[in-house]
């Protein structure tokens, strides 16, 4: 039997909160505030303590999933045909309707420097400065 | 040698013993500590000994996911009568469990207004006498109007994260009455004074053994363990009744319900 605890922080908002993931033999079982966490200082909310649920979900989405045509259903992709789609389109509208014809929106639920890379990418590389956060979506 | 050492030995000779497939303990991570399972032939350098978790309740998610495992636990006196409380309503088998008694220091006391702060049996550390509660004995220094007042205040900031019912041992109903609409209205925050709260105390008498995780995971800060400990309080004076003092002590709620029924 192995049972071990792994520190993360919560995905659910922008707080930060120390969690430990329960792990028992490879297993996601529960989830504990990290004692002595300078943000959540052992404590959290009912989504942080059952942020474990969501791990072995069945309707959890494990691959992309693309939309071939408006209307039609979605349909499991790889990572690179993903990417490659999404690079290939951005490129697009940016060449026919100008850099501020795409918009891009951060999450609390990312780290600060994966917001940092998102403006980066949007200001960057695409030239717009529409950066904007996915509460006021 | 410190207490630290003298636990890592003791770990130690129990996991070398061969009597236990592994002994939950706490390990150093960091500024941080983590509840571990600590196996034969681990390094203990990064065992440790404070802030405690509620492993009573990890012991019992451990010994049900595995019915041949025999486990060790480092073993606070609240967390022995904790483990003790959950044998007499069969959430552990005490058979599987090998403890390694610590006593707790008068910080850890204090940190705990603990009144009980060592186990039957103390294997590693010195015995430091309990503390009675002073938020307690400030609480009844108040009137009657002056305590609804003040529990209405606590209550009020509660976000009804139920973290008090998570972390607590003593907690482990299939189907938990607080969930319910029929007794606790959802959909308002704080929760309607006092249906949570007080449903919640009334279960815990006979069961809670004053171990505090509650009220260190409560977000809002509601001194819980004050209401709870003068029930547990209640408790003692009618029906004699101490939780965790005995396996052997049957719970006077089972009793008197099978009395009455005579």
């Amino acid at each position: 039997m192995q049972y071990e605890n792994v520190l993360t922080t919560c995905v659910y908002c922008g707080c930060g909160c120390g969690i430990y993931l329960q792990v028992l033999d490879g297993q996601v079982v529960g989830a504990l505030p990290a004692k002595g966490h300078p943000i959540n200082e052992g404590k959290l909310c009912v989504k942080g303590w059952n942020v474990h649920d969501f791990v072995y979900h069945p309707e959890r989405l494990t691959t992309p999933l693309i939309r071939d045509e408006k209307g039609g259903e979605l349909r499991e992709a790889t990572w690179d045909e993903a990417l490659n789609l999404v690079a290939s389109r951005l490129s697009q509208i940016q060449a026919t309707a100008g850099p501020d014809a795409i918009g891009f929106l951060a999450s609390a639920k990312c780290t600060n420097e994966e917001n940092y890379l998102l403006q980066k990418l949007a200001r960057g590389v695409i030239g717009t400065n529409n950066v904007d956060h996915c509460a006021r979506l | 040698m410190d207490r630290l050492a003298l636990l890592q030995d003791a770990v130690k000779k129990l996991l070398d013993s061969g009597e236990v497939d592994g002994v939950l303990a706490l390990r150093a991570d960091g500024p941080a500590t983590t509840p571990h399972l600590f196996r034969p032939g681990d390094d203990l350098d990064d065992l440790a000994l404070w802030p405690k978790y509620a492993i009573p309740q990890i012991m019992d998610v451990l010994l049900e996911a595995d019915p041949e495992v025999s486990l060790g636990m480092v073993t606070r006196g609240c967390e022995e009568r904790g483990l003790i409380e959950m044998a007499k309503r069969n959430q552990v088998d005490m058979d599987r469990i090998t403890m390694i008694g610590l006593a707790c220091t008068t910080d850890e006391r204090d940190e705990c207004r603990c009144a009980w702060p060592f186990p039957t049996q103390i294997d590693v550390g010195e015995k430091v006498e309990g503390i009675a509660d002073s938020l307690v004995a400030e609480h009844e220094s108040l009137s009657s109007e002056e305590r609804a007042r003040f529990w209405k205040e606590q209550f009020d900031r509660c976000i009804k994260c139920y973290a008090c019912r998570t972390v607590c041992p003593q907690c482990f109903c299939e189907v938990c009455v607080l969930e319910q609409d029929l007794w606790v209205e959802t959909g308002t925050l704080a929760p309607p004074f006092p249906s949570y709260h007080l449903i919640r105390a009334y279960h815990t008498v006979s069961k809670c053994v004053g171990c505090m995780e509650c009220e260190k995971a409560c977000p809002a800060d509601i001194p819980l363990t004050v209401l709870y400990t003068l029930l547990r309080r209640d408790a003692e004076e009618m029906f004699h009744y101490v939780p965790g003092r005995s396996v052997d002590d049957p719970p006077p709620l089972v009793v008197e319900t099978m009395w009455q029924g005579d």
